[in-house]
């Protein structure tokens, strides 16, 4: 026995020094044997797919190659070479991007559509600089007034109202509660649209005119409708997602009902069929004499359909947190709002942001739906310009263009999302 | 019930002149009776708590002891009988409920931290939000109290890159930083690998020498023997036995009490 512990027994006196990994297997040899031809089937899958592709290229390639870009029809494009007829893009790309905006003007969109840039800009990235969610706040209200035209003084007025109120919210608030404030802020507002600012704004025009061409919404068309429907659903449909998320999980019967009810109707109906209701119903049903802008309208179904999809994702981001954290944000006493502001959808959003981004792509590629009921969004447009006489015939050009750029934006909005977890990971399991 | 026994001795020592107990009233639950749904959880309990007293609460699973002290803070909602914090008496007003459960620390299980927070916005988050520290000063706040429970340096970690004890003794800095009249430890110690259930109890007998008034739920007998001062033994959502730890556990009463004595001390 003594022997065998003799024998066992160990003790280490020195510590072993650290040595250096073993340098990794590298270079292309390597990589191509790991990830190519490991095995014989994967080499003739390999060989298979390089086959195709390469066949594929070569396909298309020449009639890539031998583009015609200036030409007057299609019939044009055919007598000069049987390449692609790129010259109906040449020819009509400003109607693509703009539709029937008047030509003078398509500067407007083009400065909206920078400024929605600048706009988003501190909205995705951190490290941008926060001094520029001014130019956030702001966007919407100059954009609708860049975008539709008329008098900047109404814009204005709105601006000046809800700096009123807010003032009013904060002079109230150090005395009255939170509450109370914020329904005097809100009464300030009404108070201020309602009585002051129209003939305040009528008056001012008179005396310093700041306005532009008005644009209808029959002549907004192109890649500007599809963001001017895209971009609005898209920031409008997150917050009230939200919003009937927390509803749907509310104790409150009436309101639980309600958010409930209205997800379930909205999922259980075609887009296209709200869009019809859009278009021809809301006619009916609003009190004769208002008009009520058509792109106004689509923009408001538009939002409520993707919101209904965005509830029930976050729903499973909520569903997804441990109850610890709702009782962990309980018992340091912070509010309900308080609660879900700072622990609980910090955290669902970010479970549920490949599935909200998902709502969002969806939402973005179907505004080229409004091309049925009569709007022209570049669907509805390759179709109008199919219809005239030099272009008719053209298909691939066109489609591949359109679907090139959503594309490019889709593709993007994919990326940052996956840049966006990436970030926001901070458990190290 | 295999619950890791720490030897008493291997313990850090509270400095019994430090564990004074007043005659002010911290909690006070009068007849309070709880149900989930037709299951009668809590019955009867009828229990006042003493401003710095150290009360550890055991008793086999299932027995109520998460419950009777859920419903302090009103994590749990009682339904008849009243109960008492620091005076105020907890009924469904919202602006009560938020008042006492400022005054009163929680420190769970499984810690509870919010994950996608630094350890320090952890701290801070409470005292900004609830009682409306400037941010500078919350944060000296809570820096000091993680120095207290040792571990300053993680202050810029994800609770995710810490070890459990780790994680544990910021959730009770993070209860701290609220500048607490009371606490109460729900199992603080039970999902807590062995050489860490040590780390975290000596935080806790740190914090009984301030004059902490606590409320602990613990299978650590060794820690109620040398911190608390009265130990209550739950069966069946009844209190059926409370005492002193040195009367309690060398002279137990109850049939039910020396059972579970003898389950948990496995003698
Ligand atoms: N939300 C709930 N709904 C219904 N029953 C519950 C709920 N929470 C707890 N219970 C039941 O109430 C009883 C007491 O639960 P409690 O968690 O207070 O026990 P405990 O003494 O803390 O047990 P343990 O030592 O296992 O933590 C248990 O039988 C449990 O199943
Ligand atoms: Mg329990």
């Amino acid at each position: 026995m003594a022997d065998v512990a003799h024998q066992t027994a160990f003790v280490r006196h020195a510590a072993l020094p650290e040595r250096e990994p073993p340098t990794a297997q590298a270079g292309a040899v390597h990589w191509l044997r790991a990830n190519l031809f490991n095995s014989w089937f994967n080499a003739l899958l390999t060989l298979l797919l390089v086959y195709i592709i390469v066949q594929a290229v070569l396909g298309v390639w020449p009639w890539f190659a031998g583009a015609t870009w200036e030409a007057g029809s299609l019939q044009e494009c055919r007598e000069r070479g049987g390449g692609a007829c790129l010259a109906v893009i040449n020819e009509r790309w400003r109607q693509f991007l703009f539709g029937f905006y008047p030509r003078t003007e398509h500067w407007r969109p083009a400065v909206t559509f920078l400024w929605l840039c600048i706009a988003i800009a501190p909205v995705l990235f951190p490290a941008v600089p926060r001094r520029l969610f001014w130019a956030t706040a702001l966007f919407p209200f100059f954009a609708y007034w860049l975008i539709w035209g008329g008098s900047l003084w109404p814009v204005l007025m709105t601006l000046g109202g809800l700096g009123l109120g807010y003032a009013a919210y904060r002079f109230a608030a150090g005395r009255l509660g939170a509450m109370t404030a914020a329904l005097a802020g809100l009464l300030v507002l009404v108070v201020w649209l309602q009585v002051v600012a129209g003939p305040l704004a009528r008056e001012l025009s008179r005396m310093i005119p700041l306005d532009l061409v008005t644009v209808p919404s029959r002549n907004i068309g192109g890649f500007t409708l599809t963001f001017v429907i895209g971009v609005s659903g898209i920031s409008l449909s997150l917050p009230l997602g939200i919003l009937l998320a927390l509803g749907r999980q509310s104790k409150m019967f009436f309101i639980k009902t309600l958010c409930v009810g209205f997800i379930e109707f909205i999922r259980g109906v075609p887009l296209i069929t709200l869009l019809f209701v859009a278009s021809v119903m809301l006619a009916y049903l609003l009190p004769p004499g208002t008009t009520f802008d058509l792109v106004l309208r689509v923009i408001i179904m538009v939002t409520l359909f993707a919101s209904a999809y965005i509830a029930e994702v976050i729903r499973g981001g909520l569903a997804a947190l441990p109850r610890g954290q709702y009782e962990a944000a309980d018992a340091m006493g912070l509010t309900y709002w308080q609660a879900m502001q700072l622990i609980i959808l910090p955290q669902a959003l970010k479970i549920s942001i490949p599935g909200i981004v998902n709502v969002f792509i969806g939402l973005f590629k179907d505004t080229t739906l409004v091309a049925i009921i009569g709007l022209l969004d570049p669907l509805g447009l390759s179709t109008a310009v199919r219809a005239t006489t030099e272009w008719n015939g053209v298909i691939w050009e066109l489609y591949g263009f359109i679907a090139l750029i959503f594309f490019a934006f889709c593709y993007g909005m994919s990326k940052y999302s996956q840049h966006l977890e990436r970030r926001l990971r901070t458990e190290h399991r | 019930m295999a619950e890791a026994i720490l030897d008493p001795g291997e313990l850090k020592r509270p400095n019994p002149s430090a564990l004074r107990v007043s005659d002010e009233r911290a909690i006070e639950i009068v007849g309070m009776n709880k149900w989930f749904g037709q299951f009668h959880v809590l019955r009867d309990i009828d229990l006042t708590v003493y401003k710095g007293e150290r009360i550890v609460v055991c008793g086999p699973s299932g027995s109520g002891k998460s419950t009777l002290i859920r419903c302090i803070n009103r994590l749990e909602e009682h339904q008849t009988g009243t109960i008492r914090v620091e005076g105020v008496e907890l009924t469904s007003d919202l602006k009560n409920i938020d008042r006492i459960r400022s005054e009163v620390g929680m420190v769970f299980q499984h810690f509870n931290l919010f994950p996608h927070l630094t350890i320090l916005e952890n701290c801070t988050l409470a005292p900004i939000w609830v009682r409306k520290t400037p941010k500078k000063e919350a944060e000296e706040i809570a820096m000091q109290t993680l120095e207290k429970v040792r571990i300053p340096e993680q202050a810029q970690k994800y609770p995710g890159q810490l070890s459990g004890g780790q994680q544990q003794r910021v959730a009770i800095a993070r209860a701290l930083c609220m500048r607490p009249k009371i606490m109460l430890f729900d199992e603080p110690t039970s999902a807590l690998d062995p050489e860490m259930i040590k780390e975290v109890l000596d935080t806790m007998i740190q914090l009984a020498e301030e004059g902490m008034t606590m409320i602990c739920v613990t299978h650590e007998m060794g820690f109620a023997r040398s911190v608390a001062n009265r130990v209550i033994f739950m069966d069946q959502g009844q209190i059926v036995e409370q005492n002193a730890p040195e009367p309690f556990f060398n002279n137990p009463q109850s049939d039910r009490t020396k059972l579970f004595l003898s389950q948990i001390l496995g003698h």
